[in-house]
């Protein structure tokens, strides 16, 4: 018996609302995995061919920094989406990730899902819409946090 | 439709006759929190003198011969006559303050202002946001939750903080986070890679923490734009406007609305708050200038 990905998709609030013939491509390209706990991702620089949604665990965003070492700029955990520079060239990971626990993920080849909406532009609009969305978020998140809105200021 | 709970009232009971003559009360302990942040830990000299306080209240610190800053209760509302006010090195006061030595007197006024909406919020789900020192004024109402935790339903804390290094109060969280039915999750603005938890602002983990929004009071301290972010993913959740509360701060001098110092549009902090359900401040929350 095949199972399909399908029903686990249409759960995640990522793609909450979406047409069930979209969901149906989408699952075409999408595939259950799971990484231990401190196991590396993705590095930075190397071939962004992949998104995930992040089932349950918690994943570190890490940037290399010269004389401080590695540093976390944010974590994804479940519910979460990680991962948007597979729908931009140059298709590179500008960032490292890193397990925190043992996490489940859905992973979504990029190159597979890039053409579906090159394809289908409702598919596309749909999909970018969504990315935008949590885009939008992080921007949000990252100026706060450049705020520092806990420290001293007079 | 949601209710506006009863809006919190100051509690008189333990006032001093008159409010702005200072009781004597004696330095217990000085406890240094985080790098920047410290508790003191104060027992009245006479006895007979305690007073009781509702989660939320403030009093007046009086450093004698430096001047007087107005600090929320930090103890454990049961725990009278003990109070502690947990406090950041900012200014002449808080500095003189932080100089004080077990033993030593300083005078206190109070408490002042209205309180968190924690016997209202009874067969409730509470989620209790807090960033930074903002985790201060909420400790008693925590202290009163976990007291009465049959009362509520589910208890949720998201705490924001700039650094691990700056988490407030650490083995009360990994107590309360033990006990299993309170759900406590914290997060900071950036950390080295050792740092095994959370990292981003506190706001970005109000729409995946387990609560039913249309059963929630909700209570946020924290610096005023950190509350005004949080509130609106408060609402976006569907919490309820008039059941979502904020402790908002300013200059207060005299602790009970004389002198005008803490004037926040057509209210004073130090008598109509600091505790505020958002409908009351929402007009004027995040104008500059007021």
């Amino acid at each position: 018996m095949i199972h399909t990905l399908e029903p686990i998709l249409r759960e995640h609030p990522f793609f909450q609302g979406m047409e069930d013939r979209h969901i149906q491509l989408i699952a075409g390209c999408s595939m259950n995995v799971r990484f231990e706990a401190g196991q590396v991702i993705f590095h930075e620089g190397d071939p962004a061919d992949h998104f995930y949604l992040i089932r349950e665990g918690l994943v570190s965003i890490q940037l290399a920094i010269p004389h401080r070492g590695l540093t976390t700029v944010q974590t994804v955990g479940g519910g979460e989406v990680m991962g948007w520079s597979w729908l931009f060239p140059p298709y590179r990971w500008h960032f490292d990730a890193r397990t925190q626990e043992p996490t489940h993920a859905l992973a979504f080849d990029g190159k597979c899902l890039r053409a579906k909406c090159e394809e289908d532009h409702s598919l596309g609009y749909d999909i970018y819409k969504r990315f935008m969305q949590i885009v939008t978020e992080r921007l949000e998140s990252t100026r706060l946090q450049l705020l520092d809105m806990y420290g001293n200021h007079p | 439709m949601a209710t506006i709970l009863e809006q919190p009232e100051v509690v008189t009971a333990g006032l001093v006759p008159d409010p702005m003559v200072p009781m004597p009360y004696r330095i217990q302990r000085v406890k240094q929190e985080t790098d920047d942040t410290f508790t003191l830990e104060l027992l009245p000299e006479d006895s007979s003198k305690g007073f009781s306080f509702a989660p939320g209240q403030f009093n007046m610190l009086y450093v004698f011969g430096v001047g007087e800053v107005p600090i929320s209760i930090s103890s454990d509302p049961d725990d009278v006559p003990l109070l502690k006010h947990t406090t950041r090195v900012v200014g002449t006061v808080t500095k003189a303050m932080r100089q004080l030595k077990r033993g030593e007197t300083m005078g206190i006024r109070g408490p002042f202002g209205s309180h968190w909406p924690v016997e209202e919020a009874t067969g409730r789900d509470i989620v209790i946001v807090a960033g930074g020192i903002g985790l201060a004024p909420l400790r008693p109402a925590l202290y009163r939750l976990v007291a009465e935790r049959e009362k509520f339903r589910k208890i949720v804390l998201l705490y924001g903080t700039r650094t691990p290094e700056d988490i407030l109060y650490r083995p009360e969280l990994e107590q309360w986070r033990g006990k299993f039915d309170l759900e406590i999750q914290v997060t900071v603005d950036r950390a080295a890679s050792s740092w095994r938890g959370n990292v981003g602002v506190v706001t970005t983990m109000i729409p995946r923490a387990p609560f039913d929004p249309t059963n929630t009071v909700a209570m946020v301290c924290g610096p005023e734009v950190m509350m005004r972010f949080t509130v609106m993913e408060l609402l976006k959740r569907g919490v309820a406007a008039e059941l979502t509360y904020l402790s908002a701060e300013r200059n207060m001098k005299c602790g009970i609305g004389f002198c005008g110092h803490c004037q926040y549009g057509p209210t004073f902090i130090c008598k109509d708050g600091p505790v505020f359900a958002f409908p009351r401040v929402a007009a004027i929350l995040g104008k500059s200038e007021i």
